[in-house]
């Protein structure tokens, strides 16, 4: 179990160091079973392309689950999560090999909220181009 | 032909209860590749303070896409779904939700307009117990791309 973060140990403006997520044509099909969503430009290549995609892309609440990930991770286990929200402003795009694509995601401690609450900023990338923005939770911390 | 206008604010009725159990929860958080116990351990989450194995916070996107595609389905909303990409999420949530709860959702369309060539709609869902406690409100942003007017 990851370590617990505390509302009195955090600083304003820190920054949390950048965590790398695959995603592979296997994660696009599993998230497609767990979610029920199958929309075919997730998972269909001649498809994808037909509607203008460069190729196959990831699922919006995909990235938006592994920058998630990256909040509850920096957060700990006694943390809650109060308010999460992003713009998708740009596509993961997908490519059919054994690698993948890489979601990296950042972030910094915005602001310090009444309540134990926690403001963070979160910046996602992938293939150097942002796809996340107006990235932001909000964690009830210990 | 853009997004009708006439359904902005329009309210569904809730859906129907869905059960949140430990074995989504445990499949889901395998889809995301996250290895958190707090969603497939009981003990861990009981370590941790909850009454039982937790969802991670995005899971509610289960539950309210599958009542919000009711709404997506009205005759007459005019959303061209294989033109759709999603724009924006947000969550605002009470608590977690834990794993044996019993669930309905409420889609209400909270925003209707053109931004450039796009039409974007918002739903609005609200997530709460069968016992009416609130758990979750899921803000989602779909954009019909090259849907304005």
């Amino acid at each position: 179990m990851s370590d617990q973060v505390t509302y009195d140990e955090v600083e304003v403006g820190t920054e949390l160091a950048a965590v790398s997520y695959p995603a592979t044509r296997l994660s696009l099909v599993k998230y497609c079973g767990a979610s029920g969503d199958f929309n075919v430009i997730h998972w269909n290549e001649r498809i994808a392309k037909s509607v203008g995609l460069p190729d196959v892309i990831a699922h919006g609440m995909f990235t938006m689950a592994q920058a998630g990930r990256f909040v509850t991770d920096w957060a700990g286990p006694k943390a809650t999560v109060v308010e999460y929200g992003v713009r998708f402003s740009s596509p993961v795009v997908v490519p059919d090999d054994d690698i993948g694509a890489t979601i990296s995601v950042s972030g910094q401690v915005e602001e310090k909220l009444d309540g134990n609450r926690v403001a963070l900023a979160l910046t996602a990338r992938a293939a150097d181009t942002k796809v996340l923005t107006k990235a932001r939770a909000v964690v009830r911390l210990p | 032909m853009a997004i009708n206008p006439d359904f902005l604010g329009k309210t569904f009725s809730p859906s129907e209860p869905y059960e949140v159990s430990r074995a989504k929860l445990a499949e889901f958080a395998d889809a995301i590749g996250d290895p958190n116990p707090v969603y497939r351990d009981r003990a861990a989450a009981q370590e941790a303070g909850f009454a039982d194995v937790i969802a991670p916070p995005t899971f509610p996107i289960v539950i309210s896409m599958a009542s919000s595609s009711r709404a997506l389905a009205e005759p007459g909303l005019n959303l061209n779904y294989a033109m759709v990409v999603h724009g924006e999420q947000r969550f605002e949530y009470s608590r977690p939700l834990h794993a044996g709860e019993v669930v309905t959702a409420q889609v209400t369309i909270s925003d209707i307009r053109d931004v450039g060539r796009n039409s974007m709609m918002t739903t609005t869902t609200q997530i709460s117990t069968v016992d009416g406690e609130h758990v979750c409100t899921a803000h989602s942003t779909l954009v019909e791309r090259g849907g304005a007017a």
